[in-house]
């Protein structure tokens, strides 16, 4: 039985039938065809798979495609405008905050709630808020680097 | 991994996700925010046919006082109580366990009734629950009943709630006057599930002495459960460094402590023991001791 969902992901609306088991990371990946959102360990704690959902972060391949009809998603491919990297990008970027990259989308991405939540986070609260997110590169020294040169360089709230 | 093939239904509301329980029976399961029943359908340890969303139904999810109660819908996210300033200022220990569990993305999605129904033996609210003494409010076609929460908790992922009802609710009293609350945990690096967390709820007289503790370890056994040795070890007592260990070194009796990749039990064990010295120490401390 494939049930219609539609939603829209980095301002674009997908609609397509889908079995109710397919994981909303595999209709990311290969029926919208967006491959920045990885699959790593496929059972939600490295994080790789993290995308926003109404603003939030999920681990996407813990998600089914049904329960996000309706649903605005932002991946990695929605952050950077206009060819201009988005500073979370640049922090990673200006701070070498990656080596293989294969966990740096997901990562991106629960950064980018964290700087929502938290505009001015500390060393320590970057660790805890990086919880969910594994990198096996970097010993997260650079990554946390990274974050804290986006956080001084995210436009100010309107 | 792909969990085997099931129907997908999104009631709008309690009555319709009941009759849909009623009717498809043990092939059915309830969905909330999916944090432990999907990795488990993934790896095919659960196969229901029929999955029943409850994200569509209304009046689920949001926490109001009620009295001395602080009512907690079962669709209500960890990220909700974590962030909720009504919860920091009224039960701070609720929002501390919240912020523990799992990771900022899964604080997103898991619910508090669905861990609480689900019934981990490593999960954290359990220990919290049974140390501030919730209530589980569950609903079935009859209407509503609430079950304390010593008598929830009964095995292994295994609750009061009737398989033809709903969790709907969580009922959790805020703490009397010089009082005080504390749940602390050995997470496990990748999962932060708890290899073993204890909560702790001291409550003392006008002398200082201990009038009530109330102690759940969770992690260390099949479920959740009331250390009773620690509380009857605390009660009466002036809670200085020597009673409490006293008290904490009762921590693992009474519980089935259980072997795992985690430890061992005499391993597990002593991380009851510590983890209760060391919640209750803070307990202390809050409540003004």
């Amino acid at each position: 039985m494939k049930l219609p969902v539609k939603m829209t992901i980095n301002d674009q609306s997908y609609s397509h039938e889908v079995e109710p088991r397919l994981l909303l990371v595999h209709y990311i990946r290969e029926t919208v065809g967006l491959t920045g959102t990885h699959v790593g360990c496929d059972t939600s704690q490295c994080g790789a798979c993290t995308i926003l959902m109404n603003g939030q972060a999920v681990k996407a391949c813990n998600f089914f495609a049904v329960q996000a009809d309706g649903a605005n998603i932002m991946t990695i491919e929605g952050l950077a405008k206009d060819g201009e990297l988005h500073p979370i990008q640049m922090g990673f970027w200006e701070k070498h905050g990656l080596q293989c990259g294969f966990c740096t989308p997901g990562m991106i991405m629960s950064v980018y709630q964290m700087l929502e939540r938290y505009p001015k986070p500390s060393e320590e609260l970057i660790r805890h808020q990086l919880e969910g997110n594994l990198c096996r590169c970097t010993g997260y020294h650079n990554i946390v680097k990274a974050i804290e040169w986006a956080a001084e360089h995210m436009p100010a709230k309107k | 991994m792909y969990p085997a093939a099931f129907d997908y239904h999104a009631p709008s509301s309690v009555k319709e996700a009941l009759e849909l329980l009623g009717k498809h029976k043990d092939d059915a399961k309830l969905l909330a925010g999916g944090h432990s029943l999907i990795p488990m359908m993934k790896l095919r340890l659960a196969q229901p046919k029929h999955l029943i969303d409850l994200r569509k139904v209304p009046g689920l999810s949001g926490i109001k006082q009620d009295g001395n109660m602080l009512a907690i819908g079962a669709m209500t996210t960890h990220w909700e109580v974590e962030s909720s300033a009504l919860v920091k200022s009224k039960l701070a220990v609720l929002s501390e366990t919240a912020a523990l569990i799992g990771d900022p993305a899964v604080r997103n999605r898991g619910t508090v009734g669905g861990s609480i129904a689900h019934a981990d033996p490593a999960a954290d609210y359990p220990a919290a629950m049974i140390a501030l003494g919730a209530e589980m409010v569950c609903e079935g076609a009859k209407g509503r009943r609430t079950v304390k929460v010593d008598d929830w908790f009964k095995g292994l992922m295994t609750t009061a709630v009737g398989e033809d009802e709903i969790l709907v609710e969580v009922r959790v009293p805020v703490l009397p006057a010089s009082s005080g609350a504390a749940y602390l945990k050995f997470p496990h690096p990748a999962s932060r599930f708890a290899v073993v967390g204890v909560a702790a709820a001291v409550t003392l007289d006008g002398k200082g002495m201990c009038s009530k503790a109330s102690v759940g370890v969770t992690g260390a056994g099949t479920k959740a459960i009331r250390a009773k040795g620690v509380e009857a070890g605390c009660a009466g007592k002036k809670l200085d460094a020597a009673a409490i260990e006293a008290a904490a070194s009762k921590a693992a009796e009474g519980v089935d402590v259980q072997a795992d990749l985690q430890g061992s039990v005499e391993y597990k064990s002593h991380l009851c023991r510590v983890f209760a010295k060391r919640a209750l120490t803070e307990a202390v401390k809050r409540a003004g001791g």
